[in-house]
């Protein structure tokens, strides 16, 4: 049977909709709101929160846990300080994505790791000879994102630490007496903050943010608001940017993290003092320049999209939910681009926008890129360039103040 | 001799292999008459109202490696198929607890973390490596197995087809497979889990029909044969069919008729009649005779090769080859009839566990030592079992409020030491009982009409010899290119015109329809090569 979250007592009553998704497990809303595009504004505009409580997370302790992660984890665990976080992901020998997370640094050798699947006898077959030992502490914890430019004025009358909390940076904090985990992350681009909690203390914590952020006209959103929020972040998804290749069936399945755009994770890869699971593969992917694709952002063009729907007599639809599939892409000359992994009507752009894997050499901003549309069901294409990700990136998401 | 007894093919029993090679040799313009012994058609694929108003699945119960091209080219479902989707799967412990999955993975992995965070990731690296494993076996399930004793260039280019198949696969998978293959299930799962309720639960159908333990090697094979299957596109799905198999089996008759071909049932076929090394035709036991150019054989080997016909026409390695064959059935049914839904205590009133299959098999341990009083001669003490309430999906198959419980039970040795099954038959009765009571406190009490079938009853019944329920156990040395014999593989046998259609030939056992389909194309390719 489905299970459901520690806060669910509450988000039952907030879930006007009564429309629940089913995420790693857990009864998950979709929408708290008649529209989940004003859940999406809430969080734009001021603050909202999101029940992440479903993510898998891994306890990782003891005297080698610094050696052991530098080793399986592709993006240097090393340059990550006590106190501070890094997105990170995870590779197989032959250069391939297995999964990505973010991992917290609590002190020299305690790291928590959050993933969106469970890994743990994956970790533990790659301990070796170390000494590491590494725990499912999944349930032990409630997770509660705060977002939007506000989120820092609400979390800061209960836990005035974060006014100090940089970037992926995490603090521990006391909420309704509760011992808590504060950090400045989260998956909507914006300012914004997750608070991980005791699943015992997970109401009280609950009640005591909805109080402070009352004055701040705080909601709560749901799975089709983060949607949208991190596509405009240009953030990947698993299972729709990419799957894992250890569950790969064919190469047309797995991609490399130059492929994935998670290239900048590797930075130091060239320092030979650090050996890591897929690494020599990825040198000689780049030797050799044999990425098959290149991720990158797409804006279409607003003009012509409009254009292409009143020519044929139609509204254009700006407003449809993130398309569930992929969407073909083609260059100028009419042969395949590539395809978006995602690609939705982002209301900060004010245009389409998809997150798109492309052959290579097609991927340099400003590229024409055309996005396969269907007007009066036929296909047709819509213009659209390649642009930096992501889309939309407001200074408060990093800045001090 | 009459027209009327003359037809272009005669195929020998109407089980479902039988039914379904008529049926393809009538599609291609052959007249094809389909002989029977008993009333009914379906052999081991049955059911049967032995109770007023219950309708028990006799024998075989469950639907999943029926070929869909079975399905799709007999036009099956304009004749009524119908299968029903069984979407949760059921495993009770000793202690209490019970392991319940579903068809949604994410909860599955939950409710694996119940027991053991860890094997939480192994199970989709398991389903994985499985998927690969079935990839590669696929194309050999659907062809006829090349003869790799053949000499003819035909031989020759199947031969290099199979390595060539195999060749292209990954190491790791190949590896994979013969790991499986030539294994035991216990060791495969020992690889990635550690919870004993998963394993038991995964291992369970390892030893289902075969005389193996899931300790042995041997077991991790028919494992993989219990994963071939598909149900409405699930593939590895089990589920079952609207009345049960019975129900599969008379409207695959009703299709065969359909299409022209000729059944007539309580015709007991004595022997194939010969002439110059040639078959022409049958005699009943009542001593009608009916002629053909073409006989099929949808019996076992043993009744094939030892009893249609007399052995000393035949090849002396064949037949050596054929008393060899294992059977050593050691499967027993249990069907009851109950007065309303069995409880599971720590479900409290909950009964949504009963939409699948309830599998007793708590760990490997308790599946190893229901093996050990099979290789002495007895039956368990605690058996491994496996059930199913049919009419909690189906209520046409009973009275409104009450059930059948389908109940397969291992491990019953045909042949018992000390014993004879119509002494011990009650007995078994009871400790099927008594174990399912074990778990389902109060089951007892809900019993109205129990009907126990030993390996003795199969072989009387349907006549698979020693109650083998696949016709011959699924052992390595019994399998593709040897299954039955190395060198008859290939559903023809040494004698013109007589041919082999029934679960004793490749891909083997099961309600599945593949040996007799592919007996059809050979039948019709050599006669197309005739003319
Ligand atoms: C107890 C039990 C449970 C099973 N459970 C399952 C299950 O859940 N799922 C599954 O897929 N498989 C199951 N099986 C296996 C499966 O049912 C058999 O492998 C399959 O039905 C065999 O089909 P067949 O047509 O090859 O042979 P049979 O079904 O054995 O057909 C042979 C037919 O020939 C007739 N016959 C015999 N001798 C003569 C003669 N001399 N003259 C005329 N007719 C004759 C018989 O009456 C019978 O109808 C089970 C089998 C048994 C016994």
């Amino acid at each position: 049977m489905v299970k459901t979250t520690p806060f669910h007592p509450r988000l039952a009553d907030l879930n006007t909709t009564q429309l629940w998704t089913h995420w790693a497990g857990h009864l998950s809303a979709t929408q708290y709101d008649i529209a989940a595009k004003h859940e999406y504004f809430g969080v734009r505009n001021a603050v909202g929160f999101f029940d992440a409580s479903p993510l898998f997370k891994f306890e990782i302790t003891g005297r080698d846990a610094e050696e052991f992660l530098s080793g399986v984890l592709a993006r240097d665990i090393r340059t990550c300080r006590p106190g501070r976080a890094q997105y990170t992901i995870w590779c197989d020998d032959a250069g391939y994505v297995l999964e990505d997370g973010v991992i917290f640094r609590h002190s020299a050798n305690e790291f928590l790791l959050t993933a969106a699947e469970p890994n743990l006898s994956f970790l533990q077959n790659q301990i070796g000879s170390m000494q590491v030992s590494i725990e499912d502490v999944s349930d032990q914890f409630a997770m509660l994102a705060v977002q939007g430019p506000r989120s820092r004025a609400v979390i800061a009358e209960l836990a005035p630490e974060v006014n100090e909390l940089g970037y992926f940076g995490h603090t521990q904090a006391k909420i309704a007496n509760s011992e808590v985990t504060v950090s400045r992350t989260g998956f909507t681009g914006d300012l914004g903050f997750e608070v991980r909690i005791p699943s015992d203390d997970a109401l009280a914590v609950l009640d005591a943010v909805m109080d402070a952020g009352e004055p701040h006209r705080m909601r709560p959103f749901g799975d089709q608001a983060l949607n949208l929020l991190r596509i405009e972040a240009g953030l990947p998804l698993i299972g729709v940017e990419f799957t894992s290749s250890r569950y790969s069936y064919n190469e047309h399945e797995r991609f490399t993290p130059d492929e994935l755009g998670f290239g900048w994770l590797l930075k130091g890869i060239d320092d030979d003092t650090r050996p890591f699971v897929g690494r020599r593969a990825i040198l000689a992917e780049r030797a050799t320049g044999s990425s098959r694709w290149a991720t990158v952002g797409l804006a279409v063009d607003g003009h012509a999209f409009e254009a292409l729907f009143y020519d044929a007599g139609l509204v254009p639809p700006k407003d449809e939910p993130p398309a569930a599939w992929e969407t073909m892409l083609y260059d100028d000359h009419g042969e395949r681009a590539g395809y978006a992994t995602s690609y939705a009507y982002s209301p900060m752009m004010q245009t389409q926008v998809g997150l798109a894997r492309v052959r290579p050499e097609l991927a340099e901003v400003g590229t024409n890129i055309h996005v396969e549309q269907t007007v009066n069901h036929v296909y047709t294409t819509v213009p659209a360039t390649v642009t930096k990700m992501p889309f939309f990136t407001p200074e408060r998401k990093t800045s001090m103040t | 001799m009459s027209d009327t007894h003359r037809y272009d093919a005669i195929v020998i029993g109407g089980g479902h292999n039988g039914l379904v090679n008529g049926a393809y040799l009538t599609k291609a313009g052959m007249k094809t008459l389909i002989l029977e012994q008993r009333h009914l058609v379906g052999g081991a694929a049955i059911t049967e109202e032995l109770h007023p108003g219950f309708s028990f699945t006799t024998f075989s119960y469950a639907l999943s490696l029926i070929r869909p091209e079975v399905i799709r080219e007999l036009d099956l479902v304009k004749h009524g198929f119908n299968p029903i989707y069984m979407p949760t799967s059921f495993a009770p412990m000793e202690n209490g607890d019970y392991l319940l999955l579903g068809p949604d993975r994410d909860e599955n992995i939950r409710e694996i973390m119940r027991h053991s965070p860890r094997d939480a990731d192994a199970m989709d690296r398991y389903d994985h490596d499985i998927g690969r494993i079935l990839q590669l076996m696929y194309p050999l399930f659907d062809r006829v197995p090349p003869d790799i004793f053949g000499k003819t260039a035909e031989d020759a280019e199947d031969v290099a087809w199979l390595l060539g198949h195999l060749g292209s696969a990954e190491p790791k998978v190949v590896h994979d497979a013969v790991r499986l293959i030539t294994g035991s299930i216990a060791d495969f799962l020992d690889d990635y889990f550690e919870s004993e309720i998963l394993k038991g639960y995964l291992a369970a159908s390892s030893t289902t029909g075969t005389k193996v333990g899931p300790m042995s090697a041997g077991s991790g094979l028919v494992s993989l044969m219990m994963a071939m299957g598909e149900h409405d596109g699930h593939l590895g799905s089990w589920s079952f069919h609207k009345g049960g198999n019975g129900g599969f089996t008379q409207l695959l008759g009703r299709a065969a008729e359909g299409l022209g071909a000729e059944i007539r049932l309580e015709s007991h076929v004595d022997h194939v009649v010969t002439k110059d090394g040639r078959a022409v035709g049958v005699v009943l036991q009542d001593g009608t005779e009916f002629h053909a150019d073409v006989v099929v054989s949808a019996l076992d080997p043993r009744q094939t090769f030892t009893k249609l016909v007399d052995p000393r026409e035949l090849p002396n390695d064949l037949v050596e080859s054929i008393d060899r064959f294992q059977f050593n059935g050691t499967s027993a049914k249990v069907n009851f009839a109950l007065d309303g839904v069995p409880r599971y205590p720590a479900l409290g009133d909950r009964t949504d566990q009963y939409r699948g299959f309830v599998s007793v098999a708590p760990s490997i341990e308790y599946l190893e030592r229901a093996y050990d009083a099979a290789k002495y001669g007895w039956y368990s003490e605690r058996p491994y079992l496996d059930m199913c309430l049919q009419s909690f999906l189906d209520p046409d198959m009973a009275p409104p409020g009450k059930h059948v419980m389908s109940c397969f039970v291992q491990y019953a040795p045909y042949h018992l030491k000390g014993s004879d099954w119509d002494t011990e038959r009650n007995n078994l009765g009871d400790t099927v009982q008594a174990t399912i009571e074990s778990f389902f406190p109060g089951f007892g009490d809900l019993v109205l009409h129990r009907e126990v079938v030993t390996p003795l009853d199969i072989e009387r019944v349907v006549g698979l010899s020693e109650g083998n329920i696949y016709a011959g156990d699924f052992l390595l040395p019994q399998m593709y290119f040897f299954r039955p014999a190395p060198g008859w593989s290939q559903y023809r046998t040494p004698i013109n015109g007589y041919y082999q259609c029934g679960s004793g030939t490749h891909p083997g056992g099961c309600v599945m329809g593949a040996p007799a389909r592919l007996a059809s194309q050979q039948i019709l390719k050599d006669r197309a090569n005739k003319v």
